[in-house]
């Protein structure tokens, strides 16, 4: 079964480490990628650019709006996700846990809707 | 009655088993009901199968399979796994030699996943691993029987949605779901010993669930340390219940208590259990409360009680799980170990930090050290500040006698 990971954080976050620390964090990033893409469970994943290039669109009675920013403002901020295939919930919990924002962001679990044929 | 005896007996056992056979909680539960019509009519008179869950079981799971074939017409693919899954079940079952017992194991570790609201996680143990109704479990936790049957729903929905698999956590993840899994017996535990209103009848019932549940855990978890100490600590408490209350629901102080009354055969496991858990285990939050309740159960009269111990015990309790009410307990056991002046310095200190501002049992702790101190002026302004912000009937009441016995007036209720 398919989960999005998305993994959410305070971008100011970024602003105040090293350049030595984000190296660090990329490594991790890249190992776990690898782990996962071993395992068979990595189907996807991008991180995105800041919230401020950001647009939000919305049609409201045939009408389209379009503002800047994100859809709404948030503590922490969407930065970026993970597809994976796990067995179940604990399996994508565990993954997640792995994420190296998890430890100062929050990452959301979310299981896809399987298409039907 | 014997079927009630077997419905107690067997219910969580056979669903456990069938939910894991079939993968459906609804299904599971549909079917076993049905399963246990038959029962109810024909083992009064024909007698009891020598295996009755083998028997149930494998009711159940052809009952099941009814559903499925009549289903089948609507959806499709998942269907013929389950039908497979419930065909293939047919071997174990009637192979029954062992209990099955491990299936409850994972049905309450499923019950008690930390992604389920904790709400949740209370409701569903209740429903599935105990078989109360959901008129029970609403009544329990006063709330309205439609509120908490959708709160069922949403959970199963969740669990299937989401995918929560149904079996017994990785090792890594065992400690902390294991905690997961106690707090929900500890909270159905203290839902049923509170003195809040309630159905009372509803409540000896959660208590003796809780107590039920715990013993399974020690069951299928010989070295889970912990949840022996739980299960202490809770037939500690459950055996001073028929003297908590008095005969008008008024709330009767442990010093007070008729200790004759009190349940000797559980206080007797429970110290048994305490023991051993402290032996065995860690000092943990669970085995210091257990130590603690331990002592005032050995004492033979309220004026025979370990004070000193108990203070201590809080002490490290404190340093295992701080909170506001333990150091509030600890104080109040400070007063009674070393003179009420000495736990009055104590609470002291929570004027000035304004914690438990709202909660009433800080200025009632206060004023049961002034009044022993004899500063009865005093105590009357406690009693009085703690009535405003007392929630339940017998609570009230109880404070109201005590303001009654400083200000020197009797109260008329």
């Amino acid at each position: 079964m398919q989960y999005l990971l998305l993994i959410y954080g305070q971008e100011s976050f970024w602003g105040t480490i090293t350049d030595a620390e984000k190296q660090k964090i990329y490594k991790e990033y890249g190992d776990l990628i690898q782990d996962m893409q071993k395992a068979g469970s990595y189907k996807g994943g991008h991180q995105l650019q800041p919230i401020a290039t950001a647009s939000t669109v919305r049609v409201r009675n045939g009408k389209k709006t379009v503002t800047d920013g994100p859809f709404a403002e948030t503590k922490e901020q969407l930065g970026g996700y993970f597809l994976v295939e796990a067995r179940d919930l604990d399996e994508a919990l565990t993954l997640a846990a792995r994420i190296p924002s998890v430890r100062d962001g929050s990452i959301e679990v979310r299981p896809v809707v399987a298409n039907r044929m | 009655m014997q079927m009630e005896n077997i419905y107690r007996q067997e219910w969580g056992r056979a669903l456990s088993t069938l939910i894991r056979l079939l993968g459906d909680f609804d299904l599971a539960e549909e079917s076993l009901q049905e399963a246990f019509t038959i029962a109810v009519e024909r083992w009064p008179q024909q007698g009891v199968p020598a295996n009755p869950s083998a028997w149930l079981i494998s009711t159940a799971r052809h009952k099941a399979i009814d559903h499925l074939r009549r289903r089948q017409r609507i959806e499709l693919r998942d269907n013929e796994e389950l039908i497979a899954a419930a065909g293939a079940g047919a071997e174990y079952v009637e192979s029954l030699e062992a209990p099955m017992q491990d299936d409850r194991l994972s049905l309450i570790f499923t019950c008690c996943h930390p992604a389920l609201a904790q709400e949740s996680q209370v409701a569903l143990t209740l429903r599935t691993l105990c078989g109360l109704t959901t008129e029970e479990v609403a009544r329990a936790f006063l709330v309205p029987v439609p509120t908490m049957a959708q709160r069922i729903v949403r959970t199963k929905q969740k669990i299937a949605q989401a995918r929560i698999s149904f079996r017994v956590p990785d090792h890594h993840d065992l400690p902390e779901r294991l905690e997961a899994v106690m707090l929900v017996i500890y909270l159905i535990f203290n839902e049923g010993y509170s003195a809040s209103a309630g159905d009372n009848l509803v409540r000896r019932e959660l208590c003796a669930e809780a107590i039920r549940l715990a013993r399974l855990l020690v069951d299928l978890m010989p070295d889970a340390v912990d949840v022996r100490a739980l299960l202490a600590l809770m037939l500690l408490h459950d055996s001073r219940r028929p003297t908590r209350t008095g005969p008008n629901n008024e709330l009767v102080p442990m010093e007070e208590q008729d200790r004759s009354l009190w349940d000797q055969e559980e206080i007797r496991e429970g110290l048994a259990l305490t023991e051993s858990a402290l032996r065995n285990g860690p000092a943990s939050s669970y085995a210091l409360q257990a130590a603690i309740a331990a002592l005032h159960a050995h004492a033979p009269r309220a004026t025979d009680t370990d004070w000193p111990q108990i203070a201590g015990l809080y002490a490290a309790l404190l340093r295992v799980s701080p909170s506001p009410v333990i150091e509030l307990n600890y104080a109040a056991a400070v007063g009674m170990a070393h003179g009420p002046e000495a736990g009055l310095r104590l609470l002291a200190g929570f004027a000035a930090t304004r914690e438990l501002s709202d909660y009433y049992l800080l200025p009632a702790a206060r004023a049961d050290l002034l009044r022993r101190a004899g500063r009865m002026r005093e105590a009357a302004e406690a009693y009085g500040e703690a009535l405003r912000l007392v929630k339940s009937a017998p609570e009230r009441q109880y404070l109201m006698r005590r303001l009654g016995e400083v200000t020197g007036e009797h109260s008329k209720l």
